[in-house]
């Protein structure tokens, strides 16, 4: 497995790099597996990746409607942090930060993460007061979390307009240290190798068209490369969801697909080195060690499986982006895209078997699934695995909806396009 | 994307504000069925296609507007003031 150390790079180095081995097979489907994880994603790599290496269980396809890493894991825009208000987040979400934190070694796969921060600025005492919250609630988890000061924020990022006169003037922020950003590519492709290595088929073109059913019980998919059955399938298909339920015949979810835009500007000299959220809009952005910046904000807030966004959220970015750094104004962006978020009705979400007999569910990520990749794939394997959750995936139920137990974290109700 | 506003014509997307699924129906103020009421608030079709909505025209004449919009590309198929459907609920 170690196959990627400073000894065979020197050596392929100096022999034409004609020694490197397929980083993964391109697999033909058989007709039966243990597990079939549909969705060859973050998520869906995640969870083969686990399933193998932490129970055994090695007779694993993972069905890739396109190519590996087109989907959501390929657009995002690489934040990883654990800065969340309720305890079943922080517990979730702090397990993907200590997953994160050995994830190159575990995967002998550079993944560059890189815990550069993530700063949150206030722009009002009330949104202080409510950053103060959130970080005390933090601490009490056990989580980093501090507050800085204009002048301590001045000096992390110069570029920023700290003067008062300012359209929305800064006057404080959040940090978490520990955040920061990893390589999207390289997550999906380690977690592919890893997988492959320890003997999961990664079937790519493979899309699915409908399910196998025994009675209520699903037993396996037909897909563009034939039938396909499984005694456990499971769906981590994103933005997707809706279409792919529908499928087995799940009409309605507590799901709404909305596209999410993402941008990159052309390479600039080093301007930013935290990951940095605007208070007054949505706005985030960070700087990738190509020199661009990587940046987004709101969903277009409609529904869409469009995977491309409209022009008017363009704009809102931009000149969101102006307002904290009024000196990129002549800065050119390089490109933007569209990514399909499944928008949960509490914000957080759902990690749970069924809801049919042999089917297991992981979806509802709202715009922050990749941080969450490797304690998704981690709890989902577990799940799968065992028949039941993992007491860190135990709240993220499907039905928690209907029971009226959500996990809202900001509070924000029933309303997918303002989570 | 421009949606063809009933009253004012042809507008910027932006001019209006997405109010989510058209086809939920509310269940009877007096209605203690818990399971209609957590399926109207929490459940969605979610349809790639052909998807009905309602969508107000708050930068506009403030209208409600049922519509039919395909959720893959985009395109509005029909726009009509949401009073005028049929499953609008008539005052008595």
């Amino acid at each position: 497995m170690r196959e990627y150390s400073a000894y065979t790079l020197l050596k392929n180095a100096l022999t034409g790099n004609r020694d490197w081995k397929q980083a993964w097979r391109k697999a033909e489907p058989r007709p039966h597996y243990d597990v079939i994880v549909i969705g060859g994603g973050g998520h869906g790599l995640s969870t083969a990746y686990y399933l193998a290496k932490e129970h055994g269980i090695t007779n694993v396809a993972v069905l890739e409607k396109g190519y590996l890493g087109s989907g959501n894991v390929g657009r995002n825009t690489t934040a990883v942090r654990s800065n969340y208000l309720l305890p079943e987040n922080h517990r979730f979400y702090e397990h993907s930060m200590d997953l994160w934190e050995n994830l190159s070694h575990d995967l002998n796969y550079n993944v560059m993460f890189s815990q550069r921060g993530c700063l949150n600025l206030a722009h009002t005492p009330g949104q202080l007061d409510e950053y103060i919250r959130r970080g005390n609630a933090l601490r009490h988890s056990g989580i980093d979390s501090e507050l800085m000061t204009v002048k301590q924020i001045k000096r992390l990022v110069p570029a920023l307009d700290v003067s008062g006169s300012a359209r929305f003037p800064i006057i404080g922020g959040v940090m978490q240290w520990s955040a920061g950003t990893a390589r999207h590519d390289a997550v999906a492709w380690g977690y592919a190798r890893g997988a492959d290595r320890r003997g999961v088929d990664i079937v790519e073109n493979c899309e699915v068209t409908g399910f196998l059913r025994d009675g209520d019980r699903v037993t396996g998919v037909t897909t563009t490369r034939g039938e396909i059955r499984a005694g456990k399938i499971a769906v981590a298909v994103a933005g997707s969801t809706g279409s792919v339920m529908k499928l087995a015949g799940i009409e309605t979810l507590p799901i709404e697909s909305q596209v999410l835009q993402a941008f990159v500007s052309e390479s600039l000299k080093p301007i930013l080195n935290t990951v940095l959220t605007f208070g007054m809009g949505h706005f985030y952005a960070s700087q990738s060690d190509k020199g661009g910046l990587v940046y987004g904000g709101a969903l277009d807030g409609y529904n869409s499986y469009a995977q491309r966004g409209s022009l008017p959220l363009v704009e809102e970015v931009h000149s969101e982006m102006l307002a904290l750094f009024p000196s990129l104004a002549s800065v050119r962006m390089l490109r933007s895209w569209g990514g399909l978020c499944d928008m949960s009705m509490d914000g957080s979400p759902i990690i749970t078997t069924g809801p049919l007999p042999g089917m297991y569910l992981n979806c509802g990520w709202n715009y922050g699934g990749f941080k969450a990749t490797p304690a998704s794939g981690w709890c989902f394997a577990w799940t799968i695995a065992r028949d039941e959750p993992h007491a860190l995936n135990a709240p993220f139920t499907l039905d928690r909806f209907h029971r009226g137990i959500l996990i809202d974290d900001k509070g924000m109700g029933a309303t997918p396009n303002l989570h | 994307m421009i949606i063809k506003c009933p009253w004012c014509g042809p507008r910027d997307s932006s001019e209006f504000v997405y109010q989510g699924e058209g086809g939920r129906t509310r269940p009877d103020q007096s209605s203690t069925d818990q399971s209609a009421w957590n399926a109207y608030v929490y459940d969605r079709v979610n349809t790639a296609g052909d998807h009905d909505e309602i969508w107000q025209h708050s930068g506009g004449c403030r209208s409600h507007l049922k519509i039919i919009r395909n959720t893959v590309t985009h395109k509005v198929l029909s726009v009509v003031f949401a009073c005028d459907t049929q499953d609008q609920e008539k005052p008595a």
